[in-house]
């Protein structure tokens, strides 16, 4: 119990503050490093950005089935709409989390019910799962597809996977919520060293490419 | 009725990618390699590679991939990972037969349309990523035989087809002494200085459609414009250049272009109905001369037709009485949004207008534009083959004419018009305008 309680303490202690120092830290570096690029080299960007073509774009592609995309592939819009919005607002909203949080700094928010965030996650895994038959299963996109893509699938998915696990005491709880609390770690660190950054230059691309068609081409984007 | 696919030879053989590969030296592929990818690409270029997912939701965008029962190597990222993503994860390694491999994906494979971009809900610029391997290519000196002997005319010449400075004065005044059988005062002016417009057309005009200046003559001057053509280098808007990714020669083509109209003093510039042109002269040459927008006001013919119906300038006689259907070019389109305007100047000239679907920004390539149709016919069966979906799409309509307002995209459906046997005519909106239009009665 000794070794759980210093294991359960070291990781959801200074390891937490670690991941989010690089979460931060190499988010910022991230974008800093973009900038700086533009600033040296593509200045243009500037006079093509603006607001309300950005906002127009954004603003049609956060909204399932409003881009001729997201009508073409139904199933992936449905899949990836449902997805992100678990993977977004499950960490802010779990009860469990919001307890935590409580416990640490003394004040809280409402969080949802346990039955609704316990079938939330389930559907985020099977989320997962239809993103991974598309990978093996059509043909286009197991083209595309190489190990990081897996890869970057896995540690998305570790934390709803290994959280649904240890709230089930499935086997050991010990195990699965250490294990849930590093592979929450894992993605945080990863975000701004895998493909997962696109969590932090979408917003960015989108915003580029909505300008550029909106004020220099004076056409749609979505 | 279902059109059929078509087989095409996968392993094509070009003599200029050939012999490119064949002079290309280590040295001057890691020069190339470090030129644009760590000298003139910046942010655009790396936000775009590290944000892809490889989620596949570009696979439908392209009329390549819906053309050949879904081949998995021609969806917008596939064609990446064959190209961008090999010189980029083995750079160091790059070998000359590897140029000559990325270089047929993107001179051949891609048309640089953007259609893509409406599939990627990050935005990513496929056709962006495409260029800067064309450029890649350009630098290593292996780009297809005929786009390249086109742009070596280019660099000579300043027009695309090789057209001497007699041979074009010439054209215009044989084109001119035609007119006037039909407009007894009508004129072609040459290097007329103060008119409000300076005509420019692409090399090809002079060279294969010689009626279309005739019929731009009658239109100039039955609106009773002051108009003007250069008689030196500069009258050509075209740019294969661009396409090869020569872009010192395509910005060198467009001072030409720019520095013609300023020498006239000409209030604007009026360009024939090309896509890539316009693509060129507002978009990619101006740019990479510094001009943000074009440094004399420049409008495309669709435009310009526009202004002239909706000013009753030009006057319809008797509407155009064939069912017709239109074709969106990408350039002018996907690039400037001239869509409605172009529906506006069909229904004003044509009494039955069909719309093929899907239309406007989501219409579906010609697959000849962005260089491609000007890889010659090594290539043409290839680009036959790869475009079914178009030539689906149009049959659909069952039209009996089509207008394409693009000079590249008209001869590339052409090319899909007779292979699969769609019965139809391919037509420009100069071409109906002249017909319909009310002409001065000759006493």
């Amino acid at each position: 119990m000794n070794s759980f309680n210093s294991i359960y303490n070291f990781v959801s202690g200074p390891l937490v503050w670690l991941a989010f120092i690089v979460f931060i830290g190499g988010s910022i570096y991230r974008i800093r490093n973009l900038i700086i690029l533009v600033n040296k080299k593509e200045r243009f960007i500037y006079t093509y950005m603006s607001l309300k073509y950005s906002l127009r774009s954004i603003s049609h592609w956060i909204v399932p089935f409003a881009t001729i995309s997201w009508r073409t592939r139904p199933v992936m819009t449905i899949t990836t709409f449902i997805f992100h919005a678990g993977l977004v607002i499950m960490p802010f909203f779990l009860s469990a989390h919001v307890i935590m949080f409580h416990n640490a700094w003394g004040f809280s928010w409402g969080s949802l019910p346990e039955g609704f965030t316990d079938a939330v996650t389930l559907i985020v895994i099977i989320c997962c799962v239809i993103f991974l038959l598309r990978r093996v299963a059509l043909r286009d996109v197991k083209f595309l597809t190489d190990a990081s893509d897996y890869a970057v699938l896995l540690i998305a998915a570790a934390p709803f996977i290994t959280g649904f696990l240890a709230y089930h005491n499935f086997g050991s709880y010990h195990f699965w919520i250490i294990l849930h609390i590093l592979s929450g770690e894992i993605m945080l660190v990863a975000i701004p060293f895998t493909k997962l950054r696109h969590m932090l230059y979408a917003v960015f691309t989108r915003a580029y490419i909505g300008s550029e068609f909106g004020k220099i081409r004076h056409a749609r984007d979505w | 009725m279902a059109l059929p696919y078509i087989e095409y030879e996968k392993n094509i053989i070009d003599e200029g990618l050939e012999t490119g590969m064949k002079n290309l030296t280590q040295e001057r592929i890691d020069k190339a390699l470090a030129k644009v990818l760590d000298g003139e690409t910046g942010a655009k270029l790396k936000a775009y590679v590290d944000t892809c997912v490889h989620c596949g939701l570009c696979s439908d965008a392209c009329h390549m991939y819906l053309s050949t029962k879904r081949d998995p190597t021609l969806t917008p990222a596939g064609k990446v990972k064959r190209s961008l993503s090999v010189l980029l994860e083995n750079r160091g390694n790059i070998t000359p037969e590897i140029i000559k491999k990325v270089s047929i994906v993107a001179s051949t494979e891609c048309n640089l349309c953007k259609r893509c971009v409406h599939y990627c809900p990050f935005g990513i610029d496929i056709a962006y990523m495409m260029s800067v391997v064309r450029r890649i290519c350009h630098l290593c000196g292996v780009t297809p035989l005929y786009i390249q002997d086109t742009a070596h005319s280019h660099a000579v010449t300043q027009n695309q087809m090789w057209v001497k400075e007699d041979e074009w004065i010439d054209t215009l005044q044989w084109q001119e002494e035609d007119a006037r059988e039909e407009i007894p005062d009508c004129r072609i002016p040459l290097d007329k200085e103060g008119a409000d417009f300076m005509y420019s057309v692409i090399g090809p005009e002079p060279k294969f459609l010689a009626q279309l200046l005739y019929q731009t003559a009658i239109i100039f001057n039955t609106a009773g414009l002051n108009w003007t053509m250069p008689s030196c280098p500069g009258w050509d808007n075209s740019d294969m250049a661009m396409f090869t990714g020569d872009s010192e020669i395509m910005g060198r083509n467009k001072r030409f272009h720019y520095e013609a109209a300023q020498r006239l003093k000409v209030k604007r510039i009026v360009m024939g109905e090309c896509g890539h042109a316009f693509r060129s002269v507002w978009d990619m040459g101006n740019r990479w001369l510094g001009w943000g927008m074009p440094p004399v006001p420049m409008v495309h013919a669709i435009e310009f037709y526009y202004d002239l119906l909706k000013s009753g300038k030009i006057k319809v006689k008797e509407k155009y009485k064939k069912s017709v259907t239109l074709h969106d070019p990408c350039n002018t389109i996907r690039g400037m949004g001239l869509h409605e305007k172009a529906r506006y100047v069909v229904n004003e000239l044509c009494e039955n207008f069909i719309e093929m679907h899907p239309n406007r920004e989501h219409n579906y390539c010609c697959n000849a534009g962005g260089g491609v149709i000007n890889c010659g016919p090594p290539f043409k069966k290839k680009r036959v083959a790869t475009n079914r979906i178009k030539a689906q799409q149009i049959a659909d309509t069952g039209a009996e004419i089509l207008i394409t307002p693009c000079h590249n995209c008209h001869s590339g459906m052409e090319d899909i018009i007779g292979d699969y046997g769609v019965g139809m005519h391919v037509k420009f909106i100069n071409d109906i305008m002249y017909e319909v239009m009310e002409k001065p009665e000759i006493e």
